[in-house]
């Protein structure tokens, strides 16, 4: 029993780094309908901007946040102005493509860079220390650090949604970007500022994923197809739901695992094909007033 | 006659081949209504849409507070002072009333309008402000749009078909709103198929036919048998 207790609550916990994964995938689509093909790529160019910057500057992999974060946010703004804003229109194929080509460019680059050797980010003792929940059911600390992170991430995004000015400009432009415009708002800037905020939940989910397990620049794709699974879980447009979603696809790989090891990734595609199936417009959609 | 604050001068606009517009020449003073009537098709909104900046001209052909923006993006547009009641409210549905005004007011433009003020202006929106904008009925989403529009702060507001689906009743209401906000300095552009309603608002009429200025004059001054004829071009 306690075996079992011991798979879904790691399952859980691995849930939010899921749903940090799809956070800024579903942010994205939902203030300008592009689908990032390459978010999966860019999740692993923050682990290695993290890796260079724990190297360089000695510092421990969650404190390179500081620098991660920011950095990547830059690469966002700077992506979505440069490039992407030029690919938006009626038609949702260019943007597609312009993403695909990029994280091919992505891929590359960092095998040229860092070559396909698999690296990770040592945070120390950290790694190993755990505390037992119940007889027989050890948290490990970093799972929990990562799981508590990805549930600020999810309520910082939704304040900043829902509270603020920058969230009214993402919610109005994504309803209507003409009339958003003819209010004094610039599209061109809005999306780029919600790419920036998409990349720096990015560069909180490569930093974790680095420290949690081995990664190469061919990781990326694998990342994106968890981070959309988990969106379409949860339900499209709704942040809370995508932390459901998140979680409910680590759960499915734990148990798949526990199964069979060949089985993890399996199980969660599975159940994401259930939920498809039985509730195609996911467990907690966007309620339309 | 008082300088102008916006006038437009031989303005053409196009839908890919299609010319929408033939040198449409129009003025409007400070504190002045003018309203825009014609048929469907006769290119009312694009004109609108032209001088919002949603779409783009010539620089020159729109000149506004002295400054060419034919050129300019409607968000440039905006913040120089234009707003744009759209045709049909077009109000953000996930925004609240509240944050559809909000919204209005965030491009900073200093000014008289506050959410306090617009509540004043449509009590019916005070009541309702934390409701979805899906929530009104037709009426109170108009009065919405155009509390948003204020909220900016414009100098020169366009209204594009007001009473466009509402009850006679609704419509006489909004537009007794008009005068007060004429009375505080800003210029009108009403575009209307509601003829009676135009006339009434607008002290100048411009009639377009076929993407062409038909017939101009003061409102007071234009006889029914001109007007029919200018708008059905018969």
């Amino acid at each position: 029993m306690t075996d079992w207790i011991n798979v879904i609550v790691q399952g859980v916990l691995v849930g939010g780094l899921y749903a940090m994964f799809a956070a800024g995938l579903s942010l994205i689509f939902g203030v300008m309908r592009l689908v990032n093909i390459a978010h999966g790529d860019l999740i692993v160019l923050a682990a290695y901007l993290a890796l260079v910057t724990t190297q360089s500057l000695g510092l421990n992999p969650l404190a390179s946040l500081v620098v991660v974060v920011p950095l990547m946010a830059a690469i966002g703004y700077a992506l979505q102005w440069l490039v992407l804003n030029r690919t938006l229109g009626d038609d949702l194929l260019p943007p597609l493509l312009v993403t695909f080509g990029l994280s091919v460019i992505i891929q590359n680059t960092l095998q040229e860079l860092f070559t396909a050797d698999p690296r990770k980010l040592q945070a120390g003792n950290i790694e190993y220390e755990s505390f037992p929940l119940i007889e027989g059911v050890l948290i490990g600390k970093l799972p929990l650090i990562q799981f508590v992170l990805a549930v600020l991430v999810i309520a910082a995004l939704q304040l900043i949604f829902y509270r603020t000015a920058l969230g009214r400009a993402f919610r109005a432009t994504a309803d209507d970007s003409d009339v958003a415009q003819l209010m004094g708002l610039d599209n061109r800037h809005v999306f780029a500022l919600a790419m920036a905020l998409s990349l720096a939940v990015v560069a909180i989910a490569g930093v974790l994923l680095a420290v949690r397990a081995n990664f190469d620049p061919t990781i990326g794709p694998a990342r994106l197809i968890f981070g959309f699974e988990a969106v379409i879980i949860g339900g499209l447009g709704s942040l809370w739901g995508t932390l459901a979603g998140g979680i409910m696809l680590g759960v499915a790989q734990a148990i798949g695992a526990k199964l069979d090891p060949g089985w993890q990734i399996l199980a969660g595609h599975l159940a994401f094909l259930v939920v498809l199936a039985i509730r195609p417009q996911g467990l907690f959609p966007k309620v339309q007033g | 006659m008082p300088e102008p604050l916006l006038t437009v001068r031989a303005l053409d606009a196009f839908y890919g081949d299609f010319q929408a517009l033939f040198g449409v020449s129009i003025s409007v003073s400070r504190g002045q209504a003018i309203a825009v009537i014609g048929a469907n098709g006769a290119g009312k909104s694009t004109l609108l849409k032209s001088i919002a900046g949603l779409m783009r001209s010539r620089g020159e052909a729109i000149v506004f507070d002295d400054d060419p923006i034919g050129d300019l993006p409607a968000h440039a547009v905006a913040r120089r002072g234009i707003a744009l009641v759209p045709e049909g409210r077009r109000l953000f549905p996930s925004l609240t009333v509240e944050e559809n005004l909000l919204i209005g007011g965030q491009g900073g433009r200093p000014g008289a309008w506050s959410l306090a003020r617009i509540y004043e202006l449509f009590p019916a929106l005070a009541e309702r402000r934390h409701m979805p904008s899906t929530a009104l009925s037709g009426g109170q989403q108009q009065m919405a749009a155009i509390g948003r529009a204020l909220m900016s702060n414009p100098k020169l507001l366009l209204c594009d078909e007001v009473s466009l689906g509402l009850a006679p009743i609704v419509v006489r209401e909004i537009y007794a709103r008009l005068p007060s906000l004429i009375a505080e300095g800003l210029s009108l552009i009403i575009v209307e198929q509601d003829i009676v309603q135009a006339l009434k608002a607008a002290s100048h009429v411009y009639c377009l036919q076929e993407g062409r200025v038909a017939l101009e004059g003061a409102a007071s001054g234009l006889t029914r048998e001109a007007i029919s004829a200018a708008y059905f071009g018969v």
